[in-house]
């Protein structure tokens, strides 16, 4: 809310412009910075920290979480909300387990076809039905849960995944790097390329910043708004299919509170929830940053999943804190 | 809601949509209860509608903070780790007695309200990351309270708030009965409500009349918090346990649906605290019909998804005609 500090009229001093420049770049570039820091820093501190396969880990720790946060970017720029992620995550393990039985063709079709669906029908309810994104995607949450237990005898059921090509697909790789890994670059790449170049990425921007004025301006508002449901449905499928052939099982319970760790690494990647400003390389630093805090926090050992919890809530705060301070700053 | 959903055909006054909107929670529990009546044995009794009330308390009363907060046009996702804290401080004071345990735990839920207000009111977060953090440390921190262990609280007076009655009605109950007798007179009779809900239907106005925004604010969510506190006390008498771990999982949810369907919009500027009561109310009517009929839980909870959709949908363009 820039309610409080109204931007100054008239034309801005060199000292404004300056002080604007480098807020604007904090925010931007931020979550990559602290990373760098923590990452000499865990490096001086923990021996067992700069190790190729603890990078490896991290990588493919990461991985899931980051094909979710770049369709929840997507959605957030828009200045709407995806709370359903976490439960199609764990519909798209469990259709890539029973589509598994038709080698890696079901097994990553099935997802993808099951969760756009998903993302279509939220994209229209929101869109086309003018509800709000919060309910809409609540009601997902709920309701693709309730589905996932279905599927599942009520979560007693775990498929598991026995076509050795699918389980290739999660734990093979290239290069040392895991598939999933290999994949969510992929995936960070072609959404970096559509929002630089793509036809509707502005109007991305645009129905963020201001959804009336880009009503007025004639833009594909409804189409836009529809499509980044679409996408974050999508890719919560194609992570939870992924995390399902890497695990070689689809969980019923996986997911749960994945919303909020996707919410979290966009947010502190600098894009605003407002909508409107944002990019997915700060996406991808915030997912990388909690990733580390994560295993920097088991490399001291002694501390538990609570202290966990702690950190990251309070690193969160820090950070949308700062980041609200920043944004007044700055000429909008 | 800006103007683009403008798009949406506004109902006529005194169309059947417009009673929908405004009576279809009541109408639907009445529906629910006939259904009852006819195809479920052993439902319209007394013990029956005893346990029922009892299970609906926490929700109930979360509720109610949720529903103040969202007539601000804010959220509060904290509330589940506001009880789990208040549900972990209990066990460290119940030695002192019941009452001061009771209150040292609504002052440490208070705390996290505190923070709430206080990020979102003065720095200017928006409601949902502010309380997103707090959700995810403040469980955390209640686990560290803890220990990250259950302890089982044994003291009889305290555990009279989870088990006694007064002519059959539960103190639970009673004092879920109370809370919303007063969440509804600060509402509708005081001038903070007054202001509560300018705040919701325009900040930038409410400010501009020289209102006490932050201040208001401010107070909601440790208002909110203490509410959750006083339903995380009421859970850990219930269960004669401290279960920081599970206390209020998942319970904003139930409390946001709760009041969404009892008619509050989430674009802020109207609280319904009746609808809200009859809100939590459906809700667990609805869940008990189901397990009463054998249907697994999985399809309860798409049962609940579609009824969230269906009451949101019926909702739409009710802000423009209030």
């Amino acid at each position: 809310m820039s309610l409080a500090l109204e931007p100054s009229v008239g034309p801005a001093t060199t000292k404004q412009v300056t002080r604007e420049r480098i807020a604007g770049n904090v925010q931007r570039y931020g979550a990559a910075i602290v990373l760098g820091l923590l990452l000499v820093v865990g490096s001086f501190a923990f021996p067992t920290f700069p190790t190729l396969s603890n990078f490896t880990n991290i990588a493919t720790q990461s991985s899931f979480l980051l094909i979710v946060a770049v369709g929840m970017t997507f959605v957030i720029l828009t200045g709407g909300i995806d709370l359903s992620v976490g439960s199609v995550y764990a519909l798209g393990g469990i259709l890539a387990a029973y589509g598994s039985t038709w080698g890696i063709a079901g097994a990553v079709l099935l997802p993808l076809l099951a969760c756009g669906t998903v993302g279509i029908l939220q994209g229209l309810l929101i869109a086309y039905g003018g509800m709000a994104p919060f309910i809409v995607t609540l009601a997902g949450l709920l309701g693709i849960r309730g589905l996932v237990f279905a599927l599942t005898n009520e979560g007693a059921n775990t498929p598991l995944i026995k076509d050795a090509s699918v389980t290739a697909l999660g734990q093979g790789g290239m290069l040392g790097l895991r598939w999933p890994v290999v994949i969510a670059v992929v995936v960070v790449v072609i959404g970096s390329v559509l929002l630089a170049r793509g036809r509707g990425s502005q109007t991305v921007l645009a129905v963020g910043g201001s959804e009336s004025a880009a009503v007025l301006m004639g833009l594909p508002v409804a189409r836009v708004k529809f499509s980044v449901y679409v996408v974050s449905g999508l890719c919560a499928g194609l992570a939870g299919a992924l995390n399902a052939a890497y695990s070689s099982s689809g969980v019923p319970t996986v997911g749960v509170g994945l919303e909020l760790s996707a919410i979290a690494a966009v947010v502190i990647g600098g894009t605003l929830l407002t909508g409107g400003r944002g990019n997915l390389i700060g996406t991808t630093a915030g997912v990388l940053l909690l990733t580390v805090i994560q295993n920097l926090i088991n490399q001291i050992g002694s501390l538990t999943s609570s202290v966990q919890a702690v950190v990251s809530g309070i690193f969160l705060a820090v950070v949308v804190i700062i980041q609200t301070v920043l944004s007044r700053t700055q000429r909008l | 809601m800006s103007t683009v959903t403008s798009a949406v055909r506004l109902p006529q006054k005194g169309s059947a949509l417009v009673f929908l909107q405004r009576y279809g929670v009541y109408l639907a529990i009445a529906l629910l209860l006939l259904f009852n009546l006819f195809f479920t044995p052993n439902f319209m009794t007394i013990d029956n509608f005893r346990v029922q009330f009892i299970q609906v308390v926490p929700v109930l009363i979360v509720a109610l903070g949720m529903a103040l907060v969202i007539g601000t046009e804010g959220i509060d996702l904290s509330v589940g780790a506001v009880m789990a804290l208040s549900a972990a401080v209990i066990p460290l004071y119940i030695g002192y007695g019941p009452l001061p345990a009771a209150i040292l735990a609504v002052l440490a839920g208070c705390l996290i309200g505190l923070a709430n207000g206080t990020m979102i009111a003065l720095i200017g977060v928006q409601p949902i990351v502010a309380t997103l953090s707090l959700m995810v440390a403040g469980r955390g921190i209640a686990l560290l309270v803890a220990d990250e262990q259950l302890k089982s609280v044994i003291d009889p007076g305290f555990l009279a708030l989870g088990r006694g009655t007064i002519a059959g009605v539960p103190y639970s109950v009673l004092l879920a009965l109370v809370l919303v007798g007063l969440v509804a007179v600060l509402v509708n009779r005081t001038t903070f409500g007054k202001q509560l809900v300018s705040i919701g239907g325009s900040r930038r106005a409410a400010e501009l009349a020289g209102l006490p925004v932050k201040r208001v604010l401010i107070t909601i969510y440790i208002l909110a918090a203490a509410l959750a506190s006083i339903a995380g006390i009421i859970q850990t008498a219930r269960l004669s346990a401290s279960v920081p771990s599970t206390v209020g999982n998942l319970i904003e949810l139930s409390a946001i649906t709760a009041v969404v369907i009892g008619g509050t919009p989430l674009s802020g500027g109207q609280v319904k605290v009746l609808g809200t009561v009859a809100g939590a109310l459906l809700l667990q009517l609805i869940a008990a019909s189901l397990i009463k009929h054998n249907v697994p839980d999985a399809y309860s909870q798409i049962t609940q998804a579609v009824i969230i959709l269906l009451a949101v949908y019926l909702q739409r363009g009710k802000a423009v005609l209030k």
